[in-house]
């Protein structure tokens, strides 16, 4: 009802409205209080341009942060404009204000429901992008209605938005959790690529604890991992990480094992020895681990840095240990990239080097600092070195530091101070060194410098104090210069610690500080007191008055810490009736041994978060982290993860050569595909324009897997078919290919009658799996032969009916000198030249070093046309390729001799066709053969009469036999003793027309009908011989 | 995932807020403004910042801080590498990324970042894709479009975004078609004060600029693939063929785009093409310093090293510089003590050199650390590593596109400590 009484603006837009707005824009200037009721004008208005203009100053003030609520009613009027940009900039306002507006904002609800309906795909998912994204409560029904739509919608692109919307859902409403997790649950079995990082980002973000949901869905998932956008795969990785710690034992096992074994078998019996190695059952990989592992390690190549920074997390937590080192060199390569990068990348780094570092320490140069990185940057690369610095690279890095020491930046020089102090008790060797540097850094002129090496020093001494008197009382000498109060400090607990062994200067350090304690820094103070009580109880004849007058002074200080320990000391070392036992043990107390503090990385426990999360960067546990859990102890259930299978995957192969082979050397215009897939009824049909060649599909040919038939298939057009086509290969039981090409010079008959259609000179082919050639071609070619007026002969050429798998030999290892060839026919149109037979070469190298250079050369007869393959640049040893190349055979049986080349060698080999594989099989109606084979008789015809066996009368085995033979299509056939096939020669094109009546007792007659005659009657001694066998 | 954005400009002025999911207030980023005081140089304010209920990530280029707020756990690097998507895309629509391009196309960048996420989530940031969802401004169109009421906002959804070659838009059509490849290395370098080099590496990339009709398929081959290392690639390259054949086979995204990134294995030793003879004194007590510097060229393979530029950070202890340069100009400023020198061409006949004396400030103790040198330079049709394209051919189209390839080093981090 609301809606009703909304003016919709008209169309139309004219200069009027144009100089209007500049007007208008001109006196806003001047008087800004009135400017929203400018807005609220122009949004009235019928002109469209102005309501648009107005919209892109309200999203103008919106961006600025400024308040534009108050327009709230005149925009909600416009969602439902025609104009597409005027409603975006509607939608941007919606969901910015709508919150604030609830009951305006009701209004336009309709309108979204409205468009979810529409069939543009694109209307649709923006559509429920604004209505999610309105966090109003009432309409959570609505929502959720919508949701559950979508997520089952034809376009993956609104899937993909309804995967976003359970989010935004779930924010607003938790309530609905259970809900949402079904169509998470729901969302998850979808195949489509684009869906899998959205579904698995709003799993994560509302049940990540449901970790079965994922069971049946993982290997989906890391099959199509690579094809997944970049953003998707790291919410994809992340989650799988996390996932593969619940449900594989862990890979370190092993190692870890071996290394306590080869301790203990120092200094623990053999017994115990024998008895652990019974323990360990030995560790194999969870195959659906390696798979992750596997299919992970690609993606160390992608260009987003988030992307390498998971790949490198997930080898860091999940792979074996010898293999995590794979992830080191892109890590690396991402300290190239942006400050930012940087600084998260070094930050892993830092905590990863601790651990291990082998990993890092070839790369260590990558670390130096360079006098223009950021401080942070600095100090990483600092913390860097410092983890990776051991026996063997020790001088290098120290005189690395010595340049850094003398930087400007002197929060850097103090940086390294520290880490030499790390240095120096990490790697014993060095620490005499250490400290002898640190002690010339005592007369820097920088007092930060100074003060650093003092604390450094402080902590270096008191890990090895017994022949250090003269730094310590180089250092009371300082305190005259010295004003950073930290190093004051520790200047005075070093001298009071050790005041034994500086029996003269500590004494006269207390006086010097006693004057002037007042003026002292808090921290000083302390100190002072410490001192002036240690050295009370080791040189109480001396300090005994200079104490009690700090004490004094401690006890009217302003501050409480030092009033109390004041008293403290007081109460501790001046014996009196009040203190009792205690100060008997003073001396203990206050002189103890303390044991020296351990230098160590800040990094140090930072591996307690999984690396490359928030939570790792700043070290504390961020909202929302989810925790990565311990390896099981045993492994839960592997079968959870198996999928049934529905079909066996046997289609790709043929589906492949189908397209590959298929492919006529005019670049074909229009295609189509059509898949069939039993479980999930769903046809995919489409179509897209655009143009292809050959020469790469022929590399991918080599091998058939999924992704590469979407990537050399999918050139340019059909796109979107293939691509499901690839996602979906293996559920499909058929898949039907078929496209039109455009004329193709040697069927020129055919063509001029299909141009009367007017379809642009076209000719029809069409392409099936070659194991169901009773399938009939897909509804296109029967739409387009529907078209058809007349009786029109469509000759098709087909993929073979049968492809031998015998290879003969081309050239055999001992003669070749460890390069064995064997050839095959395809029997596949030739992708160079149609005139041409394909022939498929295998080479292989026996030998025992690598062949290199391999291509063909010379050939004989002079005239022979061949198609070489390109050079295959090497060959390893025990490795083989396959190529193809095509002959042109100029439709005689006469060998193709021509040499095969390695760099230095040369073979001559030659080729030697089967007459039968001369021919391309061609599909035609029985019509069709009827009429060309009443153009064929006389001379052209030739026929026998055999004797056939048992089991070839029944029309399979016998299909098989002449399909075997030679190259022909079937011919659907009306009657069941007559059995026909067609084919057509490679080079000439010339038809053959192969015809088997059965007769009765097992009698049959063959007739063959070709120009060729030659041929034919080769064929048909071939024939005889075929059927007449057992 | 992402929750806001504000864009805060070099003066600490918030010029640009977008939120995805609820509202947050602005003054969660007066918590990076604490950090901003903090730092002594802008590069210095770290990435990632918690406050009590927000962290704050951020990435600054072009003297934008471009400020992200999250709420809950999310790899730092995901909203960083996205940031800088952001900031691509900006400069690819607008040629820069100021703050007035910025200003002045509001509603574009409204547009743009409505598309480029969803809820917080990256939705679409192929910059082929987000060109046809909302067309870029060109003045004629702005015109045309005020005329005719037609808008930059497409109406399908862009037939990329369902494909598997996303970063591809389909019904390209150029008149002249052509493919540019730039093969550009950069040499980092750190040399120390006695002219050996303590580490260098050569890090390279392929940027492409393809204008061609159709979906073409290209490949392209190396004469010496195995110098490189280590290699990130966009997204269209064929990862497997590149594993077992080493050559590049892609269907290229339409208009400028960077190819491949390599990184030149750090066995093979790396020539560095210039060298610095320097002597840069302080003496105690004195208030001059001498400063002399004089470059030549060095395993440049015969090529000329061009666009030479010196500068330095000198310590804060100079006052001024009385330097004399053989040929090109140099300024020297007082306040940040930077000393630039545009050298130009080096002439290997005559060497340039800057030579003078520096005042210091008097009384004051002579500094400890000599300056480093840092310098940049071009040297044009040579690509220090050898690397050498083999050949590109094109398959899938008819016509025969313009090829063109050239070689470029530059300096990329080279340092030289005196």
């Amino acid at each position: 009802v609301w809606l009703d009484c909304l003016v919709e603006g008209e169309d139309g837009v004219g200069f009027a409205g144009l100089t209007f707005v500049s007007l208008l824009t001109s006196v806003d200037m001047s008087s800004s209080p009135t400017r929203n009721d400018d807005l609220k004008e122009m949004l009235e208005n019928n002109k469209e341009s102005l309501k648009l203009e107005a919209m892109k100053r309200i999203v103008g003030l919106i961006a600025k942060g400024k308040n534009a609520s108050e327009l709230f009613p005149a925009v909600v009027k416009n969602v439902a404009s025609k104009n597409i940009e005027l409603k975006k900039l509607v939608y941007v306002y919606l969901v910015r204000y709508a919150e604030e507006q609830q009951d305006l904002a009701l209004l336009s609800i309709s309108t979204f429901q409205r468009a979810l309906k529409d069939p543009n795909q694109l209307i649709r998912a923006s559509a429920l992008r604004v209505l999610s994204s309105i966090r109003v409560p009432i309409i959570i029904p609505i929502m959720m209605l919508a949701i559950k739509e979508a997520a089952s919608d034809m376009s993956p692109y609104v899937r993909k938005t309804s995967a976003h919307a359970i989010q935004k859902l779930y924010s607003l409403d938790p309530d609905q959790k259970e809900h949402l997790i079904e169509v998470i649950e729901k969302l998850l079995k979808d195949k489509s690529t684009l869906v899998a990082g959205s579904v698995v980002m709003a799993f994560e973000e509302v049940c990540p604890e449901r970790i079965d949901l994922i069971h049946k869905n993982y290997r989906k998932l890391c099959n199509l991992l690579v094809d997944v956008e970049e953003w998707g795969q790291v919410v994809i990785i992340s989650m799988l990480t996390r996932y593969a710690r619940t449900q594989f034992t862990s890979p370190w096992r092993e190692d870890g094992v071996f290394d306590e074994n080869s301790e203990r078998a120092f200094y623990e019996s053999d017994e115990e020895k024998t008895r652990d190695d019974t323990e360990i059952k030995p560790y194999t990989m969870d195959p659906d681990h390696r798979l992750l592992l596997r299919n992970t390690k690609p993606l160390l190549q992608s260009r987003n840095t988030a992307v390498v920074m998971s790949v490198a997390q997930l080898y860091w937590h999940l792979a074996p240990r010898n293999e995590v080192s794979i992830v080191t060199k892109s890590l690396v390569r991402l300290l190239r990239s942006h400050r930012e990068v940087q600084y998260i990348v070094l930050q892993n780094i830092a905590t990863m080097s601790i651990q291990r570092k082998g990993m890092f320490e070839p790369y260590m140069k990558s670390f130096y600092v360079r006098s223009t990185d950021a401080t942070h940057i600095k100090s990483l690369k600092l913390e860097i070195l410092t983890n990776l610095a051991n026996e063997a690279n020790i001088s290098t890095i120290l005189r690395e530091f010595q340049t850094y020491v003398k930087s400007q930046d002197k929060q850097f020089a103090a940086g390294t101070i520290q880490a030499i102090g790390r240095c120096a008790t990490n790697i014993s060797e060095v620490t005499d060194t250490c400290l002898n540097g640190l002690v010339l850094l005592l007369s820097n002129r920088d007092e930060t410098v100074v003060a650093e090496s003092v604390v450094v020093i402080k902590k270096l001494l008191q890990a090895q104090p017994s022949q250090h008197s003269d730094i310590i009382k180089h250092m009371a000498k300082l305190l005259d210069n010295i004003t950073v109060s930290m190093a004051r400090a520790s200047i005075l607990w070093l001298i009071g610690e050790y005041c034994e062994r500086v029996p003269k200067i500590a004494p006269d350090v207390l006086r010097k500080m006693a004057k002037s304690f007042t003026s002292e820094e808090d921290i000083v103070k302390l100190q002072t007191v410490n001192l002036a009580a240690k050295l009370y109880l080791t040189n109480s004849k001396q300090t005994k008055l200079l104490t009690q007058y700090i004490l004094n002074l401690g006890k009217y200080d302003q501050n409480y810490d030092i009033r109390d320990r004041t008293r403290f000391i007081r109460q501790l070392i001046v014996p009196n009736e009040k203190s009792g036992a205690l100060s008997k043990y003073a001396r203990r107390i206050l002189l103890a041994p303390k044991p020296a503090p351990v230098l160590e990385s800040a990094y140090k426990d930072r591996d307690r978060y999984q690396l490359g999360t928030l939570s790792h960067t700043i070290n504390t546990k961020a909202s929302g982290y989810l925790e990565l859990s311990d390896w099981p102890a045993v492994a839960p259930d592997q079968s959870v993860r198996n999928v049934e299978v529905i079909e066996p995957v046997r289609i790709h192969p043929s589906i492949c050569t189908a397209l590959f082979h298929f492919c006529p050397d005019s670049p074909p215009s229009f295609f189509h595909i059509s898949c069939y897939c039993p479980s999930l009824p769903v046809l995919l049909p489409g179509e897209g324009v655009g143009s292809i060649t050959g020469e790469d599909w022929e590399v991918q040919a080599k091998t058939y897997s999924p992704s590469d038939l979407r990537h050399c298939v999918d050139i340019g057009f059909v796109k979107q078919l293939l691509f499901r086509v690839s996602g979906y290969l293996h559920v499909f039981r058929s898949v039907t290919v078929s496209y039109v090409v455009p004329f193709v010079p040697q069927e020129v008959k055919l063509q001029k009658e299909v141009s009367l259609l007017d379809l642009d000179d076209c000719e029809l082919t069409d392409v099936k799996p070659w194991f169901c050639p009773s399938v009939l071609s897909p509804s296109l070619l029967t739409d387009l032969e529907g078209l058809s007026l007349s009786n029109i002969s469509t000759m098709q050429v087909s993929g073979p009916a049968f492809v031998p798998e015998k290879s003969h030999n081309l050239l055999h290892r001992m003669t070749g000198k460890g390069l064995a060839a064997q050839y095959q026919f395809t029997r596949q149109p030739c992708l160079y030249q149609p005139n041409m037979v394909s022939v498929q070469i295998s080479l292989t190298n026996t030998s025992d070093h690598r062949l290199e250079q391999i291509h063909i050369g010379e050939r004989s007869p002079a005239g022979l046309k061949i198609h070489c393959f390109n050079t295959i640049e090497f060959l390893e040893p025990d490795a083989s390729v396959t190529v193809s190349m095509g002959i042109d055979f100029n439709d005689s049986t006469q060998a193709a001799n021509f040499q095969l080349c390695t760099k230095e060698d040369q073979f001559s080999v030659s080729i030697q066709p089967a007459v039968g594989d001369l021919f391309l099989a061609v599909t035609m109606t029985e019509q069709d053969f009827r009429k060309e084979q009443g153009k064929l008789q006389g001379m052209n015809e030739c026929s026998a009469t055999i004797t056939v066996t048992a089991e070839n009368t029944s029309s399979q085995p016998l299909n098989r036999r002449v399909a075997a033979m030679a190259n022909v299509g079937v011919v659907p056939s009306g009657q069941d003793n007559v059995h026909r096939f067609a084919g057509k020669t490679a080079c000439s094109g010339a038809v053959l027309l192969v015809t088997v009546e059965l007769r009765e007792s097992s009698a049959a007659v063959i007739t063959i009908n070709t120009e060729k005659s030659v041929m034919g009657s080769m064929l048909l001694r071939d024939l005889k011989k075929s059927l007449a066998q057992a | 995932m992402i929750h806001s954005l504000f864009l805060v400009n070099s003066s600490g002025d918030i010029f640009l807020e977008k939120h995805w999911k609820s509202v947050v207030s602005r003054s969660v980023c007066d918590y990076f403004f604490e950090a901003q005081e903090r730092a002594s140089e802008p590069e210095n304010v770290p990435p990632v910042i918690p406050t009590p209920h927000h962290y704050l990530i951020s990435v600054l280029r072009h003297r934008i801080y471009f400020v992200a707020v999250i709420q809950s756990e999310v790899p730092p690097l995901f909203v960083i590498e996205f940031l800088h998507r952001v900031v691509d895309t900006f400069q690819d629509y607008f040629g820069v990324c100021t703050e007035a391009a910025i200003k002045d196309n509001v509603v574009v960048v409204y547009e743009l970042l409505e598309e480029m996420l969803d809820n917080g989530f990256p939705l679409a940031t192929e910059s082929n894709i987000l060109k046809e969802l909302i067309k870029p401004p060109t003045i004629l169109r702005t015109v045309v479009n005020t005329i005719t009421g037609s808008t930059n906002v497409g109406e399908q959804l862009p037939t990329g975004q369902l494909s598997v070659v996303p970063w591809r838009r389909t019904g390209v059509k150029y008149t002249n078609n052509e493919a540019y490849f730039d093969v550009v290395e950069e040499i980092d370098a750190i040399i120390d004060k006695s002219g050996s080099t303590i580490t260098a590496e050569i890090q390279g990339v392929i940027d492409a600029c393809v204008k061609l009709t159709g979906m073409p398929d290209l490949t392209l081959s190396f004469m010496n693939p195995r110098l490189l290392d280590d290699v990130s690639f966009h997204p269209c390259v064929r990862f497997k063929r590149w594993e077992a054949e080493r050559i590049l086979s892609f269907i290229p995204p339409d208009g400028n785009f960077r190819l491949l990134s390599y990184h030149v294995s750090s066995q093979n030793l790396v020539a560095i093409p210039v060298y610095v003879k320097h002597n840069i004194t302080f003496r105690e007590g004195s208030s001059q310093g001498r400063f002399e510097l004089t470059l030549g060229p060095k395993q440049t393979m015969g090529k000329g090293v061009e666009a030479v530029l010196v500068n330095s950070q000198l310590p804060r202890g100079v006052l001024n510089t009385n330097l004399n340069p053989s040929q090109g100009t140099y300024t020297f400023d007082p306040v940040t003590k930077l000393l630039t020198w545009d050298v130009g061409k080096i002439n290997p006949q005559k060497l340039p050199s800057l030579k003078g004396s520096m005042s210091l400030q008097a009384g004051a103790s002579k500094p400890d650390e000599n300056p480093t040198i840092n310098i940049q330079f071009k040297i044009q049709q040579s690509a220090l590593s050898g690397l050498k394209v083999n050949r590109l051919d094109m398959y899938g189209e008819k016509y025969k596109p313009f090829k063109g390839i050239k070689y470029m080093t530059k300096a990329g981090k080279f340092q030289v400590r005196t």
